[in-house]
């Protein structure tokens, strides 16, 4: 599958930690992804999937466990040369394009101004023509650079918010809910960019949403969350054709398809949390149970799992 | 349909004032909506939604003006009405719910207040009266420990759980119809498919009508009986759920129904409607989406296509439907549609 970029290890995120009021927003949670890879975060809200994300752009400290990327612990960067190098690597895209780009810059200052921070022109006129060819690789007419966010409608800004994320030719790019607030059409649209700079430019990305069968679609791999803990990890085809924790069954369940007639005889599955019972002794984890096929579960329901997957499997 | 119209809109017009000039919000939109069913209306942000049907219960910003032949509800015209007039009937025979509860809600006053505040203004109960059925409508819509929330505030309450304060609230005074913008679109995906169900339920309980805005297809598959699909403030095509997803004829639709990736498609770019809906201070002469349009006729630069009838139930505003109109074969995956449709569902309906 190629080499691991970023590698997250029993990551732990507490805010309160130690106190009456305790979240335990991330709770051991370790998967890896690899270059060029697509890999997916679904879950709803609460489930850790924002502060996961956030935690791999360092932008808040880590509770225990630990983040690599490309081999290097992220929280061990320190000095003012490596963390420029290191936010280089790593871009986010956001849900909101309004509230991501300042309102009082101009695209070109939007664009240009990682370009200059990293020293990757050398002059103004080199970025306003970088800032020109940006633009048009996203969509957009390069005459758009001496322009204000507000004039334009939240797919054009979406696609802006990419031209400024792909600018220091990043390795890996978080897309947090980047399609959620755009209309059908228009996320149809920004999802094709993604693919096309993913072919053209080899980019990985973790794609953060709540919407599984967008996630199912441009997603490689899959992690489902839920209460802070990665609880199903598998290739995006198999999740979805045979789910087998609980939760995820009750998510796919919920997911409404364009298809009068499926949707007519659909039947919502309801999970609930108390239905596994774990006792306090019980080694939980994610353990494999079909080819790189991960479900959290006890040790004791391993082999149960691995009987319903060898069922469905034989179905099918 | 032998059902009973409850609702009648007959060409409908909106224009917004503003500092550049009109805005044509809304151009020209006429349904009849039947008792107890759910109309979706669908289409880009911008395509009149909202402000069409905003402008049944008149709650449009100052700048605004409604125009028309008439909205007529209970063999009254509503474009004639006074704002006194529309009080009365404003969230007591017409309800609307929104997306966002937070800001539908006053942060300030306890929520169970809220929901008691229309039932002693339009049913004149007394206070406890009023309580006591405000309590049970919080149990009705799944709100727990309704008597101990009653006095709590919104920020105290879930963004799934004040949506269900805000559709206790709506159906309080046993509204005729509910007009739901896009409910649950701030929602998870387990979250609202609770709140369809129960949107669903009370529907069938209240004998309402339902006019449910929303952009999400499975959305409309799941909830409406009828569809109108809009764009650039008109109804471009009208049918049952079934005609609209397995017969669609308009090329709107075709984009709007290919834009939702397919859970057995992979490494495939998804269908996109090109380019982005016209600016309404200038309506583009003839046929607005055919600059969009690679199905367009040359007559669709020059002259904005009528309503074409498909079936009693099915209407279409495109000129590919004229009968001098060259025969256009359309993308594959809908005239895979087609021919599902043909062989499954044409026959169930005439039977029905």
């Amino acid at each position: 599958m190629g080499t691991p970029i970023i590698q997250v290890k029993n990551l732990q995120k507490f805010y309160n930690a130690g106190k009456l009021s305790e979240v335990r927003a991330i709770d051991d949670v370790s998967f890896d992804v690899f270059q060029g890879e697509t890999f997916g975060i679904a879950g709803e809200s609460g489930s850790g999937k924002t502060t996961t994300g956030k935690l791999i752009m360092k932008l808040e400290d880590i509770t225990g466990g630990s983040i690599e990327f490309l081999g290097k612990n992220i929280h061990e960067i320190k000095s003012r040369k490596e963390t420029l190098q290191f936010r280089k690597n790593i871009q986010m895209i956001f849900q909101d394009p309004f509230a991501s780009l300042n309102p009082r810059l101009t695209i070109k200052e939007i664009i240009g101004g990682p370009l200059e921070l990293h020293h990757m022109v050398s002059s103004k006129k080199e970025r306003d023509k970088r800032v020109g060819e940006l633009l048009e690789e996203v969509g957009l007419s390069a005459n758009f650079a001496e322009r204000y966010p507000t004039e334009f409608s939240g797919g054009q800004c979406q696609r802006i918010d990419i031209a400024r994320a792909i600018a220091l030719k990043p390795k890996i790019i978080i897309a947090d809910e980047a399609i959620s607030a755009l209309d059908v059409s228009i996320q149809a649209q920004i999802v094709n960019l993604m693919r096309k700079l993913k072919r053209e430019v080899g980019l990985t990305y973790i794609f953060i949403a709540h919407d599984l069968s967008m996630v199912k679609y441009i997603s490689d791999r899959i992690a489902v969350m839920n209460r802070g803990k990665v609880l199903e990890l598998g290739d995006s085809e198999t999740l979805y054709r045979h789910p087998l924790h609980p939760y995820t069954k009750s998510l796919l369940s919920a997911v409404p398809i364009a298809n009068p007639i499926t949707e007519k005889n659909r039947k919502r599955i309801i999970y609930n949390p108390d239905q596994h019972q774990y006792k306090d002794n019980d080694e939980c984890g994610l353990f494999e149970i079909g080819d790189k096929h991960y479900v959290y579960c006890s040790k004791q329901e391993i082999e149960g799992y691995k009987r319903q997957l060898n069922n469905e499997l034989t179905k099918s | 349909m032998v059902s009973k119209v409850v609702l009648s809109l007959s060409n409908l017009h909106v224009k917004f004032k503003t500092l550049s000039g009109t805005v044509n919000a809304v151009r020209g939109i006429s349904y009849d909506l039947y008792e107890g069913e759910t109309l979706a209306l669908v289409g880009e942000s911008g395509s009149g939604k909202s402000v069409s049907t905003k402008a049944i219960t008149k709650v449009l910003p100052q700048n605004a003006t409604i125009s028309g032949d008439s909205i007529i509800y209970q063999g009254e015209d509503l474009l004639k009405k006074g704002d006194s007039k529309m009080n009365k009937i404003r969230g007591s025979e017409i309800a609307m719910i929104f997306q966002d509860p937070m800001t539908s809600l006053n942060p300030i006053l306890p929520v169970g207040f809220q929901i008691a505040e229309p039932i002693i203004e339009h049913q004149h109960l007394s206070k406890e009266k009023a309580k006591e059925k405000a309590i049970k409508l919080m149990e009705r819509v799944g709100i727990v420990k309704a008597e101990e929330r009653y006095s709590q505030y919104p920020h105290q309450f879930s963004g799934g759980m004040r949506q269900r304060v805000m559709i206790a609230l709506a159906v309080a005074c046993h509204p005729h119809i509910m007009i739901a913008d896009e409910p649950t679109t701030a929602l998870d995906v387990t979250i609202q498919a609770q709140i369809i169900e129960l949107l669903k339920e009370l529907n069938k309980e209240f004998n309402m009508s339902t006019i449910f805005i929303t952009h999400d297809m499975g959305v409309v598959a799941n909830i409406a009986d009828r569809i109108a699909v809009m764009y650039a403030g008109k109804i471009v095509e009208f049918g049952t759920a079934n005609e609209i997803f397995f017969n669609p004829k308009h090329p709107y639709t075709w984009g709007l129904l290919m834009a939702v990736p397919d859970v057995n498609i992979k490494d495939q770019d998804l269908y996109t409607i090109p380019g982005m809906p016209p600016n309404l201070l200038h309506v583009p002469k003839g046929d607005p989406f055919a600059f969009r349009n690679k199905y367009a006729l040359n007559i669709d630069l020059e002259k904005e296509p009528p309503m074409f009838k498909v079936s009693d139930t099915h209407y279409a505003a495109t000129w590919l439907l004229d009968e001098k109109a060259p025969k256009v074969e359309p993308p594959k995956e809908i005239l895979d549609r087609w021919k599902y449709f043909e062989n499954h569902i044409e026959n169930m309906q005439k039977k029905s």
